[in-house]
Order: structure tokens, then C-alpha cells, then sequence
């Protein structure tokens, strides 16, 4: 029983250091990349383009593919019970709201964190393990505003746009579901989504985007500054990255979910 | 400041990794414009010592002021201003891997002045052809020999002119031909520019050839201190057993050899 509460103690106390220290991360991103700049301290724009690259426009192929795939399951799925009540035409609303509402933001979310929160990891964590990032301290360059600002930033603007891009590949995989097996008509299809959309739905998608995007930068940038060790403590960071992040993300996305069923 | 006063001041210092000391009570200082090897064995607590001095790690005890700054106690902002006018040589050279030379050296021009671009490429050749890699610029760290790396880190070092030069073990890991270019390079430095050097090493040949003064150190303590000829009198039984080259002595407590054996 005494090793057990321990255990619990030891864990609980874990936890929210870990919190209490990605939140200091989070908080100092956040000063670095929206209130440092209006006081004169400069955005690294070169290396926050080159991040949108590599996080959201070479995310584009695999994020459209899956958003495909998943827009076409949930039609099937969909169809399966509400052809029991003779309503498969409401295939095309659900698609179009539980792909804007919430399997655009959450799919993207996750290939992102898959993508680049294990990137953010593995690159800082390399950079420390190498004694970079002692070198850029020793330059009296600030490690937040040099290293994590433009990933946070590229983040904050791709998240926004990938998951737009999941919305339309969502509703358009469930387009290929109606034309072949219910024969309705590709701008039939069209424009009943988009009459079964509100604004609502697809900005809270995309303020949920927006969230996971800042988890993403956190958690892997986190992990990244907190290896210890050699190759093994990157790959260890490289892997919690990826599982803290899905499990964050997941957690933020039930909390908006029944924020947003609750008062909007 | 005055001539006389040191320009590194470490007053009593002790510190700890955990519960294991690792420098205990060092006092040491270090006048301008002069070269101070740090010369001891492996876990003898030179490189945690010079860690101190960048600011890199806080001691449990005791101060150190650089320039009459203590570096223990300072702010960010006190601290990055002052590391400004400081440059370091890691071990592995700390280059940045995502960027080829000319822009690692560039980083702290680009970053810290508001110099334009074609000044800073000049300065960048400059920089690295006193290190001997000009036309080097656009070689990755990667593509780079160990010695190589150790030039390309101290062209960056020395980009915004450092009054103070710090070196983590300079001739680690590189053969004796390469070794000695690197020290010829520091005796280079030191007879051309009005700088203070701080060097942290094991090898012999090196630390006599470019020291001013050398400070032996053993189990976290400075056992000795001098100009070389000095240390060469020293009738410090470890300052003889270094200078000797003879190995440290396997405890023989055969009841505690067989207990560490068989306890769990």
C-alpha cells in the first residue's frame, strides 16, 4: 500500500512538473512570437517560411490522402444505419459536419503531430545533445525566440489552412460514396453540404486547429529541450513527442467539443 | 575597471550534480590578456568549471564575476549583454548541422548587430580564412573533418571579437599534426588580438606551449597554480603523478571487493 501511494505520489508529482514546465514553454513561445515583435525584438520570417514548408504545404499530400479515405469511411459507416430509416441522403450532412466540426481538425492534428511534433523533438534534441544549444546560449541568443518561434508560428498559420484542406478532401471523399452508390449527383451533392454547413461548424474546427497547433509546438519542443543522454534520449523524446501530443490533442479536442455543444 | 583587477573572478565555489560534489571550494582568477589552462584528468571538474563561467550552470555555493558582473546572480538580459563580449569553443565544435559554414559564422553578426549583409559576408571570410577554411563557406558541418569543425566553431567564436575566449578541450579526439595546428592557432590569436583566454584540457604538450598560467585541477579542487615552469617544480604529489603520467592506484580492500560482489 506504502509503495503504492509512492508510486501515485511520485507519478502525480511528475506530471505536474511536466505540465508546469510546457506551460513555461508555451508561455515564453507565446511572448516570443506575439508581444516580443510589436516591442521591436524582431520575428525570424526566413526561418518561420521555411518551417510552414516543412510542417503544412509538404503536409498537404498525406493530409489530403487521409482526409480523403476518412470522408469516405464515415459515409459508408453513415449510410449503414440511416439507410434503415430510409435517410440516406443525410449521409451528405453528417459528412459535411463531423468532417468541419471534427475529423478535419483531429485527423489533420494528428498527422501533424506524427509529422513534426517528432521532428521538433528529434531536431532540438539533437541540437542539445550536440551542445548547439549551449553554443546559441553562449551567444547570448535567446533559444526560444531562435528555435521554437518560427515552428510555433508556422504552425499557428498552417494548422488553420491543412485543415481546411481536410474539410474539402473530407466532404469530397464522401462524394465518391453518393455518386457511385446512391447515384445523386456530383453538384447536387455540393450544394446540400454546404447548405447543411453553418459558419459555426467549420470555425470551430478551425479554432480547435489553431490549439492543437500550439500543443504540437509545445509538447515536441518540450521533449525536444528536455533530452538527456545520447542518440537513445532523442529517440526516447522522439517517441513521447508523438504519444503526449495525440494524447493532449485528443484531451483539448473533448474539452472544445463540449465547450462548443454547450455555448455556440 | 583597472589593469590589476581580474577579468574572471571565481570566488569559492562549490557545486554539486545531485548529490555528488563536483568542484569544492575553487577560487581562481584571471587577469586580462592572459591564457589560463585548466589542465586535469577526466572528472576532475575543469569542463563543469568552465560551464560555471559561460553561466550555463548555477553553483550550490560561492560566486563568479566576470568583468566585476557575478554571472551567478544576474538576469537574462545582464547575462546575454555580457556574453556578447564573450566567444566559446566547444569540444565537438557545437556547429549548427542545419546550416553551412559561412551562415554559422554569420548567426551572431546577423543576429546580434545590425550590421548589412555584404559587411557581414566580408566579415564571415574574414573570420574563417584566420582559421585557415577560406572558401570553405558553403561546406556543410557535416562534410567537415573533426579538426575542421573545431576552426569552423572558433571562426564563430571570434565573430563579434570576444574580449574573453573560451576552449572545452581543443585537442580532444584529434590527431597529434591537427592538435598542434589548433594550438599554434590560439598562440596565433593570443600574440594578434588583445584577448584573455581560458583553456580546459588534458594534454600536456598543449596546455605548456600556449599557458601563461596553468591551474592543475583534482577531485573538484585547484591543486596547484602557476606559470608552466612552476608547475614543473611543483612537488604536488598529483601535480607530479600528472605531469608523470603514472596510473592511479586500484584500491585494494579485498572484504569490500567481495561485498560489493555478492550484495544485491
Amino acid at each position: 500500500m506504502g509503495s503504492f501511494l509512492v508510486f501515485v505520489g511520485r507519478n502525480s508529482f511528475d506530471f505536474v512538473r511536466y505540465v508546469g514546465g510546457m506551460a513555461g514553454l508555451g508561455k515564453d513561445a507565446a511572448y516570443w512570437t506575439l508581444v516580443a515583435p510589436l516591442r521591436g525584438k524582431g520575428l525570424r520570417g526566413r526561418a518561420a517560411i521555411h518551417q510552414m514548408v516543412l510542417t503544412g504545404v509538404n503536409a498537404i499530400p498525406i493530409v489530403s490522402l487521409i482526409a480523403l479515405f476518412v470522408g469516405l469511411i464515415l459515409a459508408f459507416q453513415s449510410a449503414y444505419e440511416l439507410r434503415k430509416y430510409g435517410g440516406t441522403v443525410f449521409v451528405v450532412n453528417l459528412v459535411a459536419v463531423a468532417m468541419t466540426r471534427q475529423l478535419g481538425p483531429l485527423m489533420t492534428a494528428v498527422i501533424v503531430a506524427g509529422r513534426s511534433a517528432s521532428s521538433f523533438a528529434a531536431e532540438l534534441g539533437t541540437m542539445k545533445v550536440n551542445e548547439e544549444l549551449d553554443a546559441l546560449e553562449t551567444m547570448g541568443l535567446n533559444k526560444i525566440k531562435f528555435l521554437v518561434v518560427p515552428k510555433c508560428l508556422a504552425l499557428l498559420i498552417m494548422m488553420p489552412c491543412l485543415t481546411l484542406v481536410a474539410d474539402l478532401m473530407g466532404i469530397l471523399g464522401g462524394s465518391v460514396f453518393t455518386t457511385v452508390e446512391l447515384g445523386m449527383p456530383y453538384n447536387y451533392y455540393w450544394t446540400r453540404a454546404l447548405d447543411a454547413l453553418l459558419l459555426k461548424d467549420i470555425l470551430s474546427g478551425l479554432i480547435k486547429s489553431v490549439v492543437f497547433g500550439l500543443i504540437i509546438t509545445a509538447v515536441g519542443c518540450y521533449e525536444g529541450f528536455s533530452v538527456k543522454g545520447g542518440a537513445e534520449g532523442v529517440g526516447l523524446a522522439t517517441t513521447s513527442s508523438v504519444v503526449i501530443s495525440i494524447t493532449a490533442i485528443i484531451a483539448a479536442d473533448m474539452f472544445f467539443s463540449g465547450l462548443f455543444y454547450y455555448i455556440w | 575597471m583597472n589593469a590589476t583587477e581580474p577579468i574572471v573572478h571565481i570566488e569559492e565555489l562549490t557545486t554539486h550534480y545531485g548529490s555528488r560534489r563536483i568542484l569544492n571550494n575553487v577560487s581562481l582568477s584571471v587577469q586580462p590578456r592572459e591564457t589560463i589552462v585548466l589542465l586535469g584528468s577526466s572528472g576532475t571538474g575543469k569542463s563543469t568549471l568552465l560551464r560555471h563561467i559561460l553561466a550555463l550552470e548555477k553553483p550550490t555555493a560561492g560566486h563568479i564575476y566576470i568583468k566585476g558582473m557575478d554571472v551567478c546572480h544576474s538576469t537574462d538580459e545582464e547575462l546575454n549583454q555580457l556574453r556578447r563580449r564573450m566567444g566559446v569553443l566547444f569540444q565537438s565544435g557545437a556547429l549548427f548541422g542545419s546550416m553551412n559554414l559561412a551562415d554559422n559564422v554569420a548567426v551572431p553578426l546577423r543576429e546580434l548587430t545590425k550590421l548589412d549583409e555584404p559587411t557581414i559576408q566580408v566579415l564571415v571570410r574574414m573570420k574563417l580564412g584566420l582559421v585557415g577554411l577560406g572558401g570553405f563557406e558553403d561546406l556543410m558541418p557535416s562534410q567537415l573533418s573533426g579538426g575542421m569543425r573545431k576552426r569552423a566553431g572558433l571562426a564563430r567564436a571570434l565573430a563579434l571579437d570576444p574580449e574573453i575566449l573560451l576552449f572545452d578541450e581543443p585537442s580532444a579526439g584529434l590527431d597529434p599534426i591537427t592538435a598542434a595546428g589548433i594550438d599554434d592557432l590560439i598562440l596565433k590569436l593570443k600574440e594578434t588580438f588583445p584577448m584573455t583566454i581560458v583553456v580546459v584540457t588534458h594534454e600536456l604538450v598543449s596546455a605548456f606551449l600556449i599557458a601563461d598560467r596553468i591551474a592543475v585541477m583534482f577531485a573538484g579542487e585547484v591543486v596547484a597554480l602557476g606559470t608552466p615552469e612552476e608547475i614543473q617544480r611543483s612537488d604536488h604529489p598529483r601535480v607530479q603523478q600528472f605531469l608523470k603520467r603514472v596510473p592511479e592506484e586500484p584500491e585494494r580492500d579485498h572484504e569490500a571487493y567481495l561485498r560489493s560482489l555478492t550484495s544485491s
